[in-house]
């Protein structure tokens, strides 16, 4: 299925969660900095193993930058 | 010694607080966050880009907290979502609530950035919020449960220090909670007028990270900082219309040359 990953189109398999997406983008899950969205909610980092991403799905992946 | 600046509790290392925005690269910004002195710094969030470098790591190497902000947002509800995540990724209830009401001057929009202040507190954030010198919005932020009130000295990134001294110093007078001046400075001495106005701490991006030597600058900006606190704490003087001798008329000497002649002169 296909879900739009930081605003690109992203083949995932069936029963794909936040976690596996963040391995496919090799972004270790223990990493700092690190937090996601699906469909505008933030979805917590103790639910990532266990969270399941739909066919499309608006899935945002954000870490800190300079700013402010 | 002079007293930390406490916000929600927690002293914090230093009265200026860095903002990350704008250095050139991490070594420059770890350079300016040393000569700086500062233990608190404002970072954003965007797009994960895996082959970046993390500034988290520049960070945590110099031993300063994260503040994350929510620059770039223009909704209450944007502001919010951006706030949670920012809590995910850092681990932090702190949050610099930017909610801005027009890309050009980037001034913030006060209903926005008032609805997005209370349901940040009931939700549980310590919110530290970038608002205008009106001290009636800084008084309603406060009422809504605001740990501090960061107000504008002028546009952010413009350089063009406080902009009006009179709003702002209205503004601290009536504050109870800490004002940090957020936006405008341009160079030491905006930072050093800000707390001789009584500001509590001042917080600091472009007038650093885009001067010609940060890392100078970054020297120059803390040392204005509390220069301008131990001003304040030593108390100016009155202004006048006019001047005020500084030497006594008293015990002047006659130095006359056509004076009449001393009683017993020959």
């Amino acid at each position: 299925m296909i879900v739009a990953v930081n605003g690109t189109a992203t083949e995932v398999p069936e029963g794909a969660t936040i976690a596996g997406v963040l391995a496919e983008m090799k972004v270790p899950s223990a990493a700092r900095g690190v937090a996601v969205a699906v469909q505008g909610e933030v979805v917590p980092r103790t639910e990532w193993v266990t969270t399941s991403v739909r066919s499309g799905d608006r899935i945002e992946v954000v870490g800190a930058i300079q700013g402010g | 010694m002079q007293e930390p600046l406490v916000i929600a509790g927690r002293p914090l290392q230093s009265r200026l607080i860095l903002g990350t925005g704008g250095f050139a690269n991490h070594d420059i910004l770890a350079a300016a966050l040393q000569a700086s002195g500062a233990g608190l710094c404002t970072v954003a969030l965007r797009r994960l880009d895996p082959n970046a470098g993390s500034i988290l790591d520049v960070l945590d190497a110099a031993g300063v907290a994260v503040l994350p902000n929510t620059a770039g947002c223009y909704t209450a509800r944007d502001a919010v979502i951006t706030a949670k995540l920012a809590r995910e990724a850092f681990e932090t209830d702190w949050i610099k609530l930017e909610v801005i009401g027009d890309d050009r001057t980037l001034l913030p929009d006060a209903p926005e950035l008032l609805e997005a202040a209370e349901t940040l507190v009931d939700d549980g954030f310590v919110v530290l919020p970038y608002t205008t010198d009106d001290p009636v919005l800084a008084r309603r932020l406060e009422d809504v449960g605001c740990a501090a009130v960061m107000p504008l000295g002028s546009p952010i990134g413009s350089g063009m220090g406080i902009q009006n001294a009179y709003s702002l110093s209205i503004l601290i007078e009536r504050a109870g909670v800490p004002v940090i001046l957020d936006a405008g400075v341009g160079t030491a001495s905006d930072a050093a007028l800000a707390m001789e106005l009584g500001c509590d701490g001042v917080l600091c991006a472009s007038a650093i990270s885009r001067a010609h030597d940060p890392v100078v600058m970054a020297r120059a900006i803390a040392g204005a900082v509390e220069a301008g606190r131990l001003a304040r704490e030593a108390g100016r003087i009155p202004r006048r219309r006019y001047a005020e001798a500084s030497t006594p008329d008293a015990g002047l000497p006659d130095l006359d040359v056509a004076g009449p002649k001393a009683v017993g002169a020959e």
